[in-house]
């Protein structure tokens, strides 16, 4: 299925809102420029307000770039309205036809596209069949759980077999439960359908789970691009540390750099770390250091003192303090493992690959 | 920054898109030339003369001691019938929001006074007031063996017009106290407050900005109003009427331009007052649901008189209402109570009623589809799209609201009787049932444009994303999304463009020619010369059309509206 694969690519976007109280001009998207590769899956993370719903509408074609243009297969797409792109939208709403059933819902875009009925009939059938719909043709929307009216949105937008399908928000109304299944379902069926997809979410751990590529975005601005790994890994940034899973963000001073390897004192210890970018010796530097990369001991690593110790069943969470800074702590499958308690000594230890030095 | 870029895109992408172009400009015409510049000519005609511009006009109009007079007489009754009206509009919307009625008796009543305003033409109730309490009132006549007295003047019109517009206080009353949350009322009982305070501190703060509104809406009303002074007002002539008899019978057109444009300032700066501050503020206030249901007042004497009090009220006022059918049955209305059906025949054989209902019927059925259809499609354009000139349209369908059918049908008189701007062009359409049927569209807009603005507001805005998103050009979104969605009221608009079309008077009676008779126009002329039993007659008639019109449009709404597929999900 799908016709063609399309990439996008968009070139410098700049997207210009007003205030409506201050009546002053801003940035809602800033120079973003992406390029999404034809049969990938991207998804745009970031808190709401950073402008991914207005990237996703600009290239849905509802809202126009004030600055730089979006290219939809090589081909410029900013001066055509959203009828006349070939891009598929699942809204956040799901925003079904209500007064439409199922089968009409999902042939609509056909029949705007005067297919014969017993194609439209056929391919009908067989997306239903594909988003695990079959017989339900004749129910109207109001008769369908969220989960299933979410189903029929993204059956209507993959029936027109569009060169991109956009994605906004479409999990944020169903429940934690249903969203993992949705959101399983909906990989499944893209990679079935070979068809290009961005996905606008806030919710990083449904962007992990489901994207090849991730960019995160905030304040209008890219903040870093790259694939789950890349991300989670090695963040560009704080912001893009924290808002990916858990982090602690440990400030240190580089005491000497050999290649990329260096020392770095952390509270009167020095450990030694690799992939360090270039710097100048004696600067503040701040690694990230996630909860469960990091282990208690009793000796080694960096001094500390337990002030939280808490027993979460699949894993023990502490918050200890290095000096004056406080650090998260996981500790998996605490079973056979010594428990630190409340005011306990103990030490910080960690792999020096396991930290990622900003 | 420069939005340069977006807007010419959203430009380009516009210009794409021919039918909501071809769309905008056609309703921006219609606009600007039946409801803006037959305006714009009044202003033209009273500050213009041969001498240049100025103010000669109204120094003249203004010198007249009867304008003058009829201008503190509509605002006197204006402001009796707006505090009267919105005074008992919330006695009854207290009743039935706060105090626990023992009869469904009651509530019954509620729903047939607020509804017989609505079918019923304008004057119905000057008919049945001059009938009651009249020289030859059954009330005062028989019962209470007053011989003389006059109902005509300041109170024949300030209670026919509480009476006519109370009920729509009720209505905006009632969706207010509605949305009051009961719990704050019960913080203020909790408190140690007694119901009297509560409702002085609390209830009353809270729907005092919608008491304004109230009020405002039913004053313009009441000085907008033209048929009720015309037939119960006698010498006593508010601006409406002085408009039209100082055309109709002094055949002074600059001086009556001149009057217009003081009644239409009058209304205009109350609309904008009630528009932009008033209505706003009602809802700020109020915007939040009730939590939960309200604890009714049971006590007795709290319950007693105020049911007592408001089931005489509303007995009263359907009593006024079915005293003009009975008004056509009897021989002569206060001397003669044969019964008799000579005057339903007599419409018929000797006054042309046959004609004047087809008239009346196959224009306000031309016009009714058209209103919905146009008010539709301006609601649809200023809650779903952005474009140029969309503040003009919602500017001037709001206008349209404010504007008296007097002073229309006079704006229309110097607008189009020698063509646009007197050049001759479109001078054909004057005198024809077209300028008419245009004229019911104009009048019923805003109505229609107001609920079809509400209904759409409802309707997420990716609805019809997801529809323009999956191919469907701006037509076919409205075609097959749009419409369906608002066909409630759609229908309804329908049917209220067809009732008001066919009982309004104020500015038809200023246009029509003899080539069409007019039921409303026959009914004036009838009850002005006294002849109470054709005018009841023609009344009548009219009423069970409109109320027969009303009753096919809920069972078509029931059967086919949207109100079943919310049926459904229940």
């Amino acid at each position: 299925m799908g016709k063609e694969k399309k990439g996008i690519r968009l070139e410098h976007i700049s997207k210009i809102y007003q205030d409506p109280k201050t009546k002053k001009d801003f940035y809602a998207v800033k120079d973003v420029s992406l390029d999404i590769e034809p049969g990938s899956f991207v998804t745009l993370l970031g808190p709401s307000g950073c402008g991914k719903t207005t990237v996703l509408r600009m290239i849905a074609g509802f809202e126009s770039p004030d600055e730089g243009e979006i290219y939809l297969a090589g081909e410029p797409i900013n001066a055509l309205t959203p009828n006349k792109r070939d891009t598929a939208m699942v809204f956040q709403s799901y925003a079904l036809l209500p007064h439409y059933n199922i089968f009409d819902n999902v042939a609509y875009g056909l029949r705007l596209r005067k297919l014969d009925k017993d194609t439209i009939r056929t391919k009908v059938t067989d997306i239903l069949k594909l988003v695990g719909l079959e017989g339900m043709e004749a129910r109207m929307t109001n008769q369908l759980s969220g989960g299933q009216q979410q189903r029929v949105a993204l059956a209507r937008a993959l029936v027109l077999e569009p060169g991109v399908l956009l994605f906004d928000e479409p999990l944020s109304n169903l429940d934690a439960k249903l969203r993992v299944t949705m959101r399983t379902e909906i990989r499944r069926i893209q990679q079935e359908a070979g068809i290009t997809a961005v996905y606008v979410t806030h919710d990083q751990s449904e962007a992990m789970a489901i994207a090849d590529k991730i960019i995160i975005m905030q304040g209008g601005v890219v903040s870093q691009a790259g694939t789950p790994r890349e991300i989670y890994y090695t963040p560009n940034d704080e912001f893009v540390a924290d808002f990916i899973g858990e982090a602690n963000f440990l400030k240190g001073k580089l005491l000497n750099l050999d290649g990329n390897e260096g020392e770095i004192d952390i509270n009167g210890t020095a450990i030694r770390i690799s992939g360090i970018s270039k710097r100048e010796t004696g600067s503040e530097c701040t690694l990230v250091l996630r909860p469960e990369s990091a282990d208690l001991s009793d000796e080694g690593g960096l001094p500390c003192e337990v002030i939280l110790s808490c027993f979460m069943g699949s894993y023990q969470y502490y918050h200890v303090k290095i000096g004056d800074q406080t650090v998260k702590i996981t500790v998996f499958n605490p079973k056979n493992k010594k428990i630190y308690d409340v005011g306990e000594r103990a030490c910080v230890i960690f792999d020096s690959e396991n930290v990622h030095v900003l | 920054m420069a939005k340069k870029q977006s807007a010419a895109l959203d430009r380009k992408k516009f210009l794409a898109d021919p039918v909501m172009v071809t769309t905008i400009v056609v309703l921006i015409a219609f606009l600007a030339l039946f409801i803006l510049y037959p305006l714009a000519i009044l202003l033209v005609d009273s500050f213009i003369t041969e001498e240049g511009v100025g103010l000669s006009i109204f120094r003249r109009v203004m010198g007249m001691p009867n304008f003058r007079k009829a201008i503190t007489n509509t605002l006197k009754v204006g402001f009796f019938v707006g505090i009267a009206s919105t005074l008992i509009g919330l006695l009854f919307a207290y009743v039935e929001e706060y105090v626990k009625l023992r009869t469904r008796f009651l509530s019954g009543i509620f729903k047939v006074v607020s509804m017989l305003p609505v079918v019923s033409p304008p004057f119905v109730l000057s008919l049945s007031m001059i009938m009651l309490f009249g020289k030859a009132g059954i009330l005062t006549r028989y019962i209470l063996h007053i011989y003389d007295n006059n109902v005509y003047g300041f109170w024949g019109i300030a209670v026919v017009q509480t009476m006519t517009f109370f009920p729509v206080c009720y209505m905006m009353l009632k969706g207010l106290l509605k949305n009051i949350d009961p719990s704050l009322e019960e913080a203020a009982r909790d408190m140690g407050a007694s119901r009297w305070k509560v409702f002085m501190t609390v209830t009353l703060p809270l729907i005092l900005p919608g008491l304004g509104n109230a009020f405002l809406v039913t004053f313009i009303e009441s000085i907008a109003d033209f048929a009720n002074p015309m037939i119960i007002g006698g010498s006593y002539d508010t601006l409406a009427t002085t408009i039209y008899l100082q055309i109709t019978g002094a055949y002074d057109k600059e001086g009556a331009s001149a009057m217009a444009v003081v009644l239409l300032c009058i209304t205009l700066v109350m609309f904008v007052v009630q528009k932009f501050y008033l209505e706003a503020k009602s809802t700020a206030t109020l915007s939040g649901k009730a939590s939960r249901q309200r604890m009714l007042v049971k006590e007795r004497s709290v319950t007693l008189p105020l049911s007592i009090l408001c089931s005489v009220m509303a007995v009263f006022v359907i009593m006024m209402y079915i005293c003009v059918p009975f008004g056509a049955l009897f021989k002569t209305w206060g001397y003669d109570f044969h019964l008799t059906t000579k005057w339903f025949t007599q419409v018929f054989t000797k006054y042309k009623g046959f004609k004047a209902f087809k008239d009346s019927f196959i224009l306000s059925l031309i016009a009714s589809p058209i209103t919905a259809l146009i008010s539709m499609v301006i609601s649809y354009l200023v809650v779903k799209r952005k474009f140029k000139g969309k503040g003009f349209i919602e500017a001037v369908s709001m206008l349209a609201m404010a504007v008296p059918g007097t002073v229309l049908g006079i704006g229309y008189i110097r607008g189009f009787s020698a063509g646009v701007f007197r050049t001759g062009f479109l001078q054909g359409l004057y005198g024809t049932g077209a300028i008419l049927v245009i004229v019911f569209v104009v009048r019923s807009l805003p109505t229609g444009t107001r609920s079809g603005i509400s209904a759409l507001r409802q309707i997420d805005k990716s609805i019809e994303e997801s529809a323009y998103d999956m191919g469907a050009d701006s037509l076919t979104v409205f075609m097959t999304v749009t419409l369906p969605l608002i066909r409630d009221s759609f229908l309804s608009g329908l049917v209220t463009a067809f009732v008001r079309s066919i009982t309004a008077i104020s500015a038809i009676i200023l246009l029509v020619t003899p080539q069409y008779l007019l039921i409303t126009v026959q009914i004036n002329e009838f009850a002005e010369k006294g002849s109470y039993g054709i005018a009841c007659a023609f009344a009548t008639i009219l009423i069970a059309i409109t109320y027969g019109a009303v009753l096919i449009m809920n069972l078509i709404i029931s059967r086919f509206g949207a109100g079943r597929m919310i049926k459904e999900e229940n």
